[in-house]
């Protein structure tokens, strides 16, 4: 399953790769055709199923109840949460996401209330993805994956280990694993709902609205909400209407400034495919 | 009687002391500190939205006023406008220039009104500005509360002016809406043209508003 599963993956990387050549536009999105039918696919995926799920779950569970499903695999996630926090140097983060972890478990009630936070010790959000960027790898070209959204190349080999050591997804026996799954992305669903809404209202273009507000987040993430300020500063014309002339040499830098953001680099997708084909002999060996 | 030399040393001095007293009281608006500002009109914003029943049914209208009286006042349109725009700004005329930071304006404030809707009571952080008093330049930043999950960020640029200290971008979650708009507009800058721009926004801003999924679904 996990096999098949990693192999589809892979054939959709190449074809990403493949969609490379047929559209020029963003310099960060090489595979912008290939993502489009994907985002459209998730899109009709989300209109007849997601939504309408999401929707019946938040209207049927008063809020304390959906507070308690959002917890209790918020708990779970804690752990691996720790375990990258301490992969990126932050040992002081990782005692605290244990912390929270051992708290919430035991007075807690299996992890259903969050009596961590209320005792000040703060969730954090960590994965594999961002521990590669942590330790330098580059974005790589933007990709979305049928069901899973928006990624990219770092961020799909960071996916692979969190999907592969998830305790939810190696829960015996399996039909508590799909049941818990189900729930996890309901629950994870419905808490987007009004995000989603105001995304429609919001963007122009729904999918270059999402994938560049991704690839902000994900780069706040990696630096915890402060990234360097040098990339984020924005040449902007006074408000108080300079002369013409002044403008365009404002804006010509700009332009130097927008074009330079991450590239896709070969060797960073070559390096996503070594990662790609790690998990598959481990996992193969454990009989997962 | 009073000699006229008295009568006019008074009204002199009973101007100066409302002059100075409007001087002072302008004065204390535009020194008040921009994490001060923040704090204080958030702050404001919430209390009204808790205690009013219309506005947590989902009444757009009144959401929108709120953010028009208490809001908009502290943030520079036109600065967000022209960075959204980036290297096309000086493409634009004078006259559209001003459609356009309209249009963005209106788009701004029905998606700013449609995150108000859902809010839901999350406590807010706000955290002391670390500024010097000299800065014109400054970031504000608010943590939210949310229940298992990392507290989201929001952060203010502000820019002192005249007027006193103006928002010109706002980061939600590390996202900056400025930033965001930028593909977009240059997308359609180039395949439309500005007019093209102004064109799209318009549309956008008068399609019918998405309902509230919090609203239709509270009490």
């Amino acid at each position: 399953m996990l096999r098949m599963a990693r192999y589809f993956l892979f054939v959709l990387l190449l074809a990403g790769a493949a969609g490379c050549a047929t559209t020029g536009g963003d310099s960060r999105d090489p595979a912008e055709g290939f993502n489009r039918a994907m985002y459209s696919f998730n899109d009709g995926f989300d209109e007849a199923i997601g939504k309408p799920v999401a929707t019946a779950y938040r209207n049927a569970l008063p809020s304390p109840i959906r507070s308690a499903v959002r917890n209790f695999f918020a708990n779970i996630a804690d752990l691996w949460i720790g375990a990258n926090n301490l992969l990126q140097g932050k040992p002081a983060d990782t005692v605290t996401d244990w912390a929270r972890f051992a708290f919430n478990s035991s007075i807690g009630i299996f992890g259903l209330i969050d009596v961590a936070s209320e005792i000040g010790l703060e969730k954090h959000d960590e994965d594999f993805g961002q521990t590669f960027g942590r330790w330098g790898v580059a974005d790589g070209a933007y990709l979305v994956w049928p069901f899973l959204g928006s990624s990219n190349v770092r961020d799909t080999a960071g996916l692979i280990f969190d999907l592969g050591l998830d305790p939810v997804l190696q829960h015996e026996p399996v039909r508590v694993r799909n049941a818990m799954t189900i729930l996890r992305a309901t629950g994870k669903r419905a808490d987007l709902l009004d995000a989603s809404r105001i995304l429609e209202e919001a963007a122009l273009d729904k999918y270059v609205f999402q994938r560049d507000a991704y690839l902000q987040r994900r780069r706040s993430l990696i630096y915890d909400g402060s990234p360097p300020r040098a990339a984020r500063e924005v040449p902007r014309a006074e408000a108080s209407e300079p002369e013409p002339a002044a403008q365009a040499a404002a804006a010509a830098p700009q332009a130097v400034a927008t074009i330079a953001v991450a590239r896709p680099d070969p060797a960073a997708m070559e390096a996503a495919v070594r990662l790609l084909e790690l998990p598959a002999t481990s996992a193969a060996s454990t009989g997962g | 009687m009073f000699p006229r030399s008295v009568r006019l040393a008074t009204a002199a001095a009973a101007t100066a002391i409302v002059l100075a007293g409007g001087v002072r009281a302008q004065a204390q608006s535009e020194v008040q500190a921009p994490d001060v500002l923040v704090k204080t009109v958030t702050l404001e914003v919430v209390d009204i939205i808790q205690k009013d029943k219309d506005i947590q049914k989902g009444d757009r209208k009144k959401v929108i006023a709120l953010i028009e009286a208490k809001v908009l006042p502290h943030f520079n349109f036109q600065a967000m406008t022209s960075s959204a725009v980036g290297r096309n700004w000086d493409k634009a005329s004078a006259e559209q220039k001003a459609r356009l930071t309209d249009e963005f304006k209106t788009l701004l404030v029905r998606t700013y009104s449609s995150a108000l809707a859902s809010y839901s009571n999350q406590k807010s952080e706000f955290r002391p500005l670390r500024a010097k008093p000299s800065d014109t330049d400054v970031t504000v930043n608010v943590r939210v509360m949310q229940s298992g999950d990392q507290p989201m960020t929001i952060d203010y640029d502000m820019e002192k002016r005249p007027g006193g200290w103006k928002v010109w971008d706002v980061r939600v979650g590390g996202i900056s809406l400025v930033a965001n708009y930028r593909t977009e507009f240059d997308n359609q800058i180039r395949d439309n043209g500005v007019e093209g721009l102004i064109k799209t926004l318009y549309a956008k801003n008068n399609s019918p508003v998405q309902p509230s999924v919090a609203g239709a679904q509270k009490k």
